[in-house]
């Protein structure tokens, strides 16, 4: 789970990191008074779950109110479009209005999990600031990366002398970061730039957090800061069913179970030539809720034009995902073809109740097979 | 794989009582695994499945000399579940628990590091082991297997279950089959599994399956490269996902530009591996490769 810099920051500031003092803003007048009683010049910042904002205008400096206006009308309910959002970009709903700050130098720091040494992990580097994957591979020398095995300790004097801080201001900062790491579960903590001000202090100037979604139940505090506006609502309405959803743009929709074999069904579909809509998990223990859940997602996506069922269980009754099919219909009828590819049990009774409901389900012998009748189905929409 | 697993091989489950330990211990007993007992905290003394239920691993252990541990325990408990067994003296893990905090899998796996003799640890988020014919530990199918000659190695479940498929009806069947799991931190890796079907006699063949994100078929490569005779065939499930989009399993992420279908691909055929992109042909591609 992600969540937004402006609650990123009070995070880091409950766990004694300083950041710059900043309000919260969702419409332009509260933008105007938290830049009045911050104190010009402010930095007005959106809020959206995506990195590479400031190059794609989303972080604007304010010396006058009147900047402040034209900055906050000028991000708040427009789309931003930065490297990482794609090219539909993020709609802006909410402002951070931050006090400017004097910089005198900008640093790199985060922690993350490191997969290959199995543990938490210190990325630092002295360009701060910029795109740090390209610092990595123009300037390798200039990052400092070392798995914590053992806590933060063992790398202090290291890291403070590759910064060139002292022990004592680097371990007090990189300490409190590891314990919010550790306390909440985090799946990365970046601050980037991490800045030394004209004081010689540490100030995390920017900060992303996100957490690791399996360790939500220990973490019931954390669902507060959970942002629907940024989460896809189809991908939302489907976690409830315990689906695995994620849109794509393509127009075959997929009905998979498994995360690994739902891959390689979208694979199969560009190998064939055409473009998966979707990737959907429908997870083990397939039920006809679930199922019923799933065909209405998939056929309430205008760009589906045909829908390929793969479900390979051995125990799935393929009964179930029929009746998930009939539920379906009852209120998103069956716009376009849906071929299956069912290997479990009861496959004749799942045959008998599609067929009775005269719905236009094709069957396949293997998965290849599906692949190219879901292909070909979905160009017999197209203009001839 | 038989050094891991055979009809012999003694096995408790953790978490026996509960509605997936149990439907998936029935399956096991009725593949031939020798289920010998199951662990539920509290429910000791009764039977369940005709099986003796035990408090604790370490009791089971004492009185069913139990070698192997299926773990179906909720995510919660799974990490110390984990801890319990290796610590009990068992020799084979094979954690099927899904969605286990990644700082719970660090601290198991430094706590098995740390051992003099760490058990083998097959998962978390897995489909588990079987050796066709012998026996099963896990939740795969067991009647789509055959004994054969080709080892299988994956991520992924029902992934898995499609290449066995493709298997069974060539011909080839299985020599061993082993899901190492969909997490970022896990136990066995491709290495430890190439290895293993590398030494195993029965063994003509390797397919490995593998998915974006990490490293592991990077690493695995360069292994293959080194150490590895027997003929490999490999897909990577994922071409087509986009980055940033964790795409079901926690490990299956494409994040920093790292991990890739087409990084790992190029890996894998610059290693010798016999890449394949269609992931009903992998059987097909086996079969070529052995009649050569």
């Amino acid at each position: 789970m992600n969540i937004h810099e402006y609650q990123a920051k009070s995070l880091l500031k409950q766990a004694g990191i300083a950041v710059p003092a900043g309000c919260v803003a969702r419409d332009v007048d509260a933008a105007m008074k938290a830049a009045e009683e911050l104190g010009l010049p402010v930095v007005v910042k959106a809020q959206i779950h995506a990195g590479g904002r400031g190059k794609a205008g989303g972080v604007r400096m304010c010396r006058a109110l009147e900047e402040v206006n034209r900055a906050a009308s000028g991000l708040l309910g427009h789309v931003l479009v930065t490297a990482q959002t794609g090219s539909e970009g993020k709609t802006v709903h909410t402002l951070y209005i931050e006090r400017a700050q004097p910089i005198a130098r900008e640093l790199y720091l985060s922690l993350l999990i490191d997969r290959d040494a199995e543990a938490v992990a210190l990325v630092a580097s002295t360009d701060g600031g910029t795109d740090i994957e390209e610092v990595a591979a123009s300037h390798p020398e200039r990052i400092f990366a070392r798995p914590l095995q053992h806590g933060p300790s063992d790398v202090l004097p290291d890291l403070a002398d590759f910064l060139s801080l002292p022990v004592g201001q680097v371990e007090p900062l990189v300490g409190s970061l590891y314990r919010l790491f550790v306390d909440k579960d985090c799946s990365l903590i970046e601050l980037n730039p991490l800045i030394v001000n004209d004081q010689g202090g540490l100030v995390a100037l920017d900060a992303k957090i996100a957490f690791d979604d399996n360790a939500l139940f220990r973490h019931p505090e954390l669902e507060a800061m959970r942002d629907p506006l940024e989460e896809d609502p189809r991908e939302r309405e489907a976690r409830k069913f315990g689906l695995n959803y994620i849109a794509l743009d393509g127009r075959i929709g997929c009905m998979v179970n498994g995360a690994g074999l739902a891959m390689a069904t979208m694979d199969i579909i560009q190998l064939k030539g055409d473009r998966p809509a979707n990737f959907l998990d429908v997870g083990g223990g397939v039920t006809e809720e679930a199922v019923a859940e799933a065909f209405r997602l998939l056929l309430g996506d205008v760009h589906v034009r045909s829908i390929l069922v793969n479900i390979f269980g051995g125990i799935v009754r393929c009964d179930i995902i029929a009746r998930g099919l009939l539920e379906a219909v009852k209120t998103h009828p069956m716009r376009v073809p849906v071929v299956m590819r069912l290997v479990g049990t009861n496959e004749q009774e799942g045959r008998r109740l599609v067929k009775q409901a005269g719905l236009d389900v094709r069957w396949a012998g293997n998965l290849d097979e599906a692949a190219e009748m879901a292909v070909a189905a979905a160009r017999e929409g197209d203009p001839s | 794989m038989r050094s891991l697993l055979d009809a012999r091989t003694r096995v408790i489950c953790q978490g026996f009582t509960g509605r997936q330990g149990s439907f998936h211990c029935e399956q096991m007993i009725a593949y031939g695994t020798r289920l010998v007992a199951g662990v539920t905290p509290g429910k000791g003394g009764r039977m369940h499945l005709g099986r003796p239920v035990f408090d604790s691993v370490a009791e089971a252990v004492k009185e069913t000399q139990a070698e192997a541990s299926v773990i179906f325990v909720p995510p919660p408990f799974a990490a110390e579940a984990i801890i319990e067994a290796a610590v009990a003296g068992i020799r084979l893990i094979v954690c099927i628990t899904e969605g286990i905090p990644v700082l719970d899998m660090i601290r198991v796996k430094a706590h098995l590091r740390a051992m003099i003799r760490p058990p083998v640890l097959i998962g978390p988020n897995c489909p588990g082991i079987i050796t066709p014919g012998e026996a099963k530990i896990g939740i795969m199918p067991g009647h789509i297997h055959q004994p054969g000659c080709i080892g299988v190695v994956s991520r992924s479940g029902t992934l898995t279950y499609e290449a066995v498929a493709q298997l069974s009806a060539a011909g080839l069947g299985q020599s061993g089959c082993i899901g190492i799991g969909g997490d970022p931190i896990h136990g066995m890796d491709f290495i430890d599994a190439l290895a293993g079907f590398e030494q195993d006699e029965s063994t003509r063949g390797i397919v490995m399956i593998g998915e974006i994100g990490g490293t592991d078929e990077e690493r695995a490569a360069d292994y293959i490269r080194k150490k590895v005779s027997k003929p490999v065939v490999a897909f990577i499930a994922g071409a087509t996902a986009p980055r940033g989009k964790r795409m079901g399993h926690a490990g299956a992420i494409i994040s920093g530009g790292k991990g890739t279908a087409e990084a790992k691909f190029a890996a894998l055929e610059s290693a010798g591996v016999t890449v394949e992109r269609n992931p009903t042909l992998l059987a097909h591609r086996m079969l070529e490769l052995l009649g050569s």
